[in-house]
Order: C-alpha cells, then structure tokens, then sequence
C-alpha cells in the first residue's frame, strides 16, 4: 500500500443557502479544495462524493456524474462515485479515496460530501434522516433521532453519574469552538442556562443538545505522499482509515449506550497508526446529539466509560484542554450537512496540522483523528492524520 | 397632489394573550413573548370577518371628514380573509357606506400588502382623473392554524384610506414597489390556514423585499432615513420592523408610533395600514411618514408621505376613535372562548 496525503482542501460555509443549489455548494466546494492545492480539474483522476439523501431533499439521484459534470469533468469520463451511509457519507467518500490512491488505482482524487436540506419543509427533513435508522422496526413505529439519541441519553444517565449540566457543557463547548469558525451555522457562544433553558425536543434533549439542518458542501483532494510536494508545501498524511458496522436498529445492540462500531473503529484506526489516544492532539467526533460525543470520546479512549460528562465540565475536551474535541465547533455549532460532515471534519483537522485554524488552533497540533458516525452508530468511519 | 383625504381604523374589542395560547400548545410564553415582542393579539366577535371590519374602517374615515360618499368612484379593499371567495368584499363596502352604484370595485389579495396595493391602485386612477375619491381598505381576520406559530399573532383589524386630489391631509410624493416570485407563504383555495417556509419567511422574504423596496424609493426620491418624521413597517411582529428599521438607518424613535403589533398582534393586510393610521392620529402639519408594506408570495410598496395643514382644519381627527383609543380596555378571552371567536370549534350540523 502506499501513503496517502491531502494535498488540498475546501468547504463552503455552513447554514440555510436559500439562494444557492445542491451543484452550487459542491462547486464552490470542489474549486476551493483545487485552488489550495493550485491544481487545474484536468488532474483528477476520478471522485467520490458522500451524500445522503439528495433523492429526498432536492429530488436529484445520479450524484457521482452530476457532480462530475458541474466539475467540468464529465467530458475527460473520470470515474465518479456516490457513497452513501447516512451521515457516515462524508467519511466513507474520504476513505474509498484513500483506498483509491493507497491501491496504486488512481493518484490525485477528490473526496467530497455534500447536502442541501433546507429546500425541504422540517417534518419531511426529519423523516429523511430517520432512513438513517431502522425503518420497519424504528421509524414505522415512530422514533425519529431525536428520539433515538434522547435513548442513548436516558440509557447512559440512568447508568452512569453524568449530570444535565454537564451533557450541556458539550454544547457550550462546541459553540465556543464554532464563534471562532468562519464556515459555522451558528457561530455563537452560549451558557449552560441556554441548553436548559431551550425547548424540549425528546428528553431529556433540548433544542441547543441538537445538531442543525443544514446545506453545506467540503471537498478534499489526496495524492500518493511521494508526490505530494508537488501540490503544496504542508501535506498531511493520512496514518490511518477505518470503518465499522454495527446493528442497524439502536435496540439490537449489546449496549446501547456504548457505540461498538466506534470502539472497533477507533482500534483497527490506532492500530493501523501504530498509536494511542495519548498521541492525538486533537479529536473531530460525530455530536449530531450532546450524548454522542459523550459516548464518542469515552468509546475512542479519550476518557474511561461513564467519566466523559466530568471530563467534558472540567474542560478536558475544551480548546487547552487535554484532548481538544469539536474544534471546529461540531455538528452542534458548525452545523450538519449530513453528506458533507465527515469532510468537513478532515477539512477541520488539516486546518489544524497547518497550523492554519486562527483562534481555535491547538498549540503544536500534530497528530488529529475524526469520527464519522452513521444512524445511531451502525457505520462509524474513523481517521487520523498527521503532519509530515 | 394626489395624498390622503381622510382615514379611518377598526379593531374588535377582544383580546387575547400569547401566555394564553403558550399555555394550551406547551409553548414557553416568555420565550414566545421575548422572541416576537408580541403580548396579545386582537380576536374578532362571533360576526365579524374583513367585511365588517372593512365597513367600520370605512364609516370612521368617513366621520372624519363629510365628503360625498357618491363621489367615491373606485373602492378596493384588500385581504386575505374575504369572506367569499367569489363575491366581493368591496360591494359590500360600496353599499354600506352609498357609494353604490356608480363606482368600480374589485377585492384584492396579496397577502399583507393587499391594502397597500389598493392605496397604489386609487392614487393612479386620480392622478389620471378617472375618478374623484377612491377607497383603499387593508382588511383582515388573519388565520393562523392552531398550534402553529402564526397562531401566537394572527389578529383581526383594518385601516380605510379616503385617496383623492381634493385638500389631502397628507400628500403622497412617490411610491415605489419591489416584487418577485417568492414561496415563502400561502395559502391554497379551500385551505382554512396558510402555511408558510418558517424561517425562510425571514431573510429572502421579508427582509429582502422590505429593504429593495425602500432602497428603490429612497434612490427615486434621493431621500434618506434622516428625512423622515416617522416610519411604518408591516409588522408580522415586533422583531422584524424594529431590524429593517434598524438596518435601513432609521432610529427607534421614528418608528414608535406606527409600532402597534405589541398588542394588537399581525393584522396582515391592515398592519401597515393601522400602522400609519396610528402615525397620522399624532401627526402635526410638516411632518414626513416613510411606509413600507410586505405581502408574502413577495413583494412591498413604500410611500414618501407628507403630513399638510388639511389634517388641522379639514378634518375632526376626534370624530372617530383612533389606534390608541381602540387598543384600550380589552376584554380578553380565554383560550376556548377564542376557539369559538374564530370559528375553530367544529359544530355538528
């Protein structure tokens, strides 16, 4: 296998694009990441794109040849792929890209994700993610997300110690991180007291324990790392790529308030690097809901199960903190464009490597993961990279 | 100069409070009341619709300045809530007030501009003297479903405005419009409720159109926010005005008067309207009134308006009630007395 690098990266802002289209946001997306890596459409050599569910949420099936076309590359007939794995997409297109060009099969290739969900009304957007989950067993008898993760909630503090303030410490932490974002929906800081004080979406999960719908794109471009200094003087390579599966429905699994396709993951991913979480110095984890990143740290090792809400207020996982989590402000504060999010979290994670993310930068960054969750956990893809 | 010859409101007497709706749908009231700046909403009688309403806002305009109602050549009345959706309202009008049969009438929609647009619709065809006096009316007992967020705001209430040549009280220098293609609100045939694309109501909406249709007037006038007395903005809620305002560089003061949505709630076609009725209740001879109306679906009408010496001597502000008067001693209802105001209860036939 070879080493595989990033040599570009891209990412439009993230919000509510009234006035923009799907193939609008993955084109700004696309040229950014070429333009980083000042490199012209005629050297990819092929593209995967993560997208969840356009077929709902803009009617637009077929994603890998729209996407070449608008790129301009449907004439050149580069191989360009769709994947789908609800909002797992992003992270899965990042790593059949590196498989890609880790194979020897391709060279320079983009790895993309992108979703527009606002285009549809919230009670239709809401029944699009729940595909995300099991549908006969889950949502036919009504669960949507919310629900599901408000279970997760329910489950692990029933368990374990984990107050309500410190679960809303997650999002008071993310908004923090997301205000010192350029790209983030909600770039504002907040209080405990906005969590607890915000509508009651399925207990105990309010309004500010929620990720956003949002229309977004981010594109990323790997190489073969020998040849990566032809592209850009700062490439980061990728020391590892997993992917697990788990139970599609949140009731089959042997703990629900553990992820194991997460824990499986995140082993095969240290493995692979020959490192530990001691090693990373800092972390992008799936928090569509507070309680999965609650979940995600301990089942990455960051911390030990059932400590993660302490680890969380005593400001473990804060920017100086010990394990810096959700730099970028997380799916909470930097939104959730299903498809696009696993990009956006490598997009993040380069941006820190480099040296390049203004004031939410983590002193001396060398080494960051990613964790990309699919449903209630049945696909998670995990990532590290690391400055060369 | 074509401008306002005499003006009149109606507003029912019933009340109802946001804290009252929170309280059947599980809403935060303080969150809702914060959030809008709206406190309570104005609720029509058992036998009140934008007819009736439209009627009375007619006859105190009326009140106010004796002129013959036959010389009424046009009325136009505007709404969202006409009672028939074939028949219309301004017949209704005509007849109530005998400016019947020599006159041309027609209803209008366009969401919450409706009125504005009938104001428009006057000032041409005196301008072009094809009549002496038209009736331009904003008039509405707004629906919003229950439990649905408009619920919280959908008043009823109407202004008229008398438009002619003839000693106005307030001269209307220009007016300029701002309109495209915008889904952000609507209502189908035989729906009872609109709906709407919740926030996206907001910015490509409201903001967009508000905005290009005051810039568009204040460009065509070469005036500015500075070279007005007061200003009304449609007012859906108490936020959305208090922004555009802010955002266009008028200061808080200049919008106060007209700023009636705190308690009287989003009449629709007659917030604009009441707004500039509640502005020329205080007006003094000299001062200058900027509008800028909304209708959803979109678009918005503005207005350069100047108050003249008429409004001392040829009209009796005092012979009918004005905004203040009519928000005052309330009755208020409770929720399911409210229901049965608005026709939500279902009878067995």
């Amino acid at each position: 296998m070879r080493d595989v690098a990033v040599i570009g990266i891209g990412c439009t802002k993230f919000g509510e694009h009234w006035d923009r289209s799907f193939r609008d946001l993955f084109v700004e997306a696309g040229a950014l990441a070429l333009e980083d890596a000042q490199l012209s459409g005629e050297k990819i050599d092929a593209m995967y794109v993560g997208n969840m569910s356009a077929g709902r949420f803009v009617e637009q099936e077929h994603i890998g040849a729209l996407i070449a076309d608008y790129a301009g590359m449907a004439t050149r007939h580069i191989p360009s792929t769709r994947v789908e794995a609800a909002c797992a997409s992003g992270g899965l297109a990042f790593r059949q890209a590196v498989i890609a060009v880790a194979s020897g099969m391709e060279d320079i290739v983009v790895a993309a994700g992108v979703e527009k969900m606002t285009d549809v009304e919230p009670g239709a957007s809401t029944d699009a993610l729940t595909g995300a989950a099991d549908r006969e067993w889950e949502g036919f008898v009504g669960a949507t997300f919310p629900g599901l993760y408000a279970m997760i909630a329910k489950d692990y503090m029933h368990k374990y110690s984990m107050t309500r303030e410190q679960l809303a410490q997650v999002a008071v932490k993310n908004h923090y991180n997301g205000a010192r974002n350029p790209i983030a929906q909600f770039p504002q800081e907040i209080t405990i007291e906005t969590v607890l004080r915000s509508t009651m979406v399925a207990e105990p999960l309010r309004l500010f324990d929620c990720s956003p719908i949002t229309d977004g794109a981010a594109a990323v471009i790997v190489a073969p790392l020998e040849r990566a200094r032809e592209f850009t003087d700062t490439p980061i390579k990728v020391l590892a790529t997993a992917q697990a599966s788990d139970t599609i429905a949140l009731h089959d699994r042997r703990d629900i308030s553990t992820m194991d396709a997460t824990v499986a993951a995140g082993q095969r991913a240290f493995k692979m690097a020959r490192l530990t979480h001691k090693d990373i110095n800092m972390v992008e984890v799936h928090d569509c809901f507070s309680i999965a990143e609650i979940c995600a740290i301990e089942d990455l090792g960051f911390c030990k199960k059932g400590t993660a809400g302490k680890f969380t207020a005593d400001g473990e996982t804060a920017l100086g903190g010990s394990i810096p989590v959700n730099t970028s402000g997380g799916l909470k504060s930097c939104g959730h464009p299903v498809g696009a999010t696993g990009i956006k979290q490598v997009y993040e994670i380069v941006q820190q490597l480099r040296g390049t993310a203004g004031k939410r930068q983590v002193d001396n960054a060398k080494i960051g993961m990613t964790q990309n969750v699919g449903g209630t956990g049945a696909t998670v893809a995990v990532h590290i990279l690391g400055r060369v | 100069m074509v401008g306002i010859i005499t003006y009149g409101v109606y507003i029912p007497r019933y009340r109802i409070k946001v804290e009252e709706i929170a309280r059947v749908w599980g809403g935060n009231a303080s969150d809702i009341t914060g959030g809008l700046g709206v406190f309570e909403k104005s609720v029509p009688d058992l036998d009140e619709d934008a007819a009736t309403i439209a009627v009375e806002a007619a006859r105190n305009a009326l009140l106010r300045r004796k002129i013959d109602p036959a010389k009424i050549g046009a009325v136009y009345v505007g709404s969202e809530s006409h009672p028939y959706a074939v028949k219309p309202t301004a017949c209704t009008v005509g007849e109530a007030i005998g400016a019947t049969p020599n006159m041309t009438a027609a209803d209008y929609e366009f969401a919450c501009k409706a009125g504005t647009a009938a104001i428009q619709t006057c000032m041409g065809l005196v301008k072009s003297n094809m009549i002496t006096y038209g009736l331009a009316i904003g008039s509405d007992v707004s629906q919003g479903a229950p439990g649905d967020a408009l619920e919280y705001t959908a008043a009823a209430g109407g202004a008229a405005f008398v438009i002619g040549n003839d000693d106005p009280i307030a001269t209307i220098h220009h007016t300029s419009s701002f309109t495209s293609d915008t889904p952000d609100f609507w209502r189908r045939e035989g729906q009872d409720y609109p709906r709407h694309g919740g926030r996206f109501t907001g910015d490509p909406g409201y903001f967009k159109h508000v905005k290009g249709a005051s810039n568009l007037l204040f460009q065509e006038t070469r005036k500015s926010p500075k070279d007005f007395t007061y200003a009304v903005f449609h007012q859906p809620n108490a936020k959305f005005p208090q922004k555009v305002a802010k955002d266009l560089g008028f200061k808080p003061e200049q919008i106060k008067p007209g700023l009636v949505v705190p308690h009287l709630g989003n009449t629709y076609s007659g917030a604009s309207p009441i707004g500039l009725a509640a502005t020329l209740d205080i007006a003094k001879p000299g001062d200058t009134i900027f509008v800028c109306s909304f209708g959803s679906g979109a678009g918005s009408d503005a207005f350069d308006i100047e108050v003249t010496d008429a409004i001392k001597d040829k009209i009796n502000r005092d012979a009918a009630p004005g905004v203040e008067k009519l928000l005052k001693n309330p009755i208020y209802l409770d929720y399911a007395l409210y229901a049965q105001h608005k026709g939500k209860l279902v009878m067995q036939s």
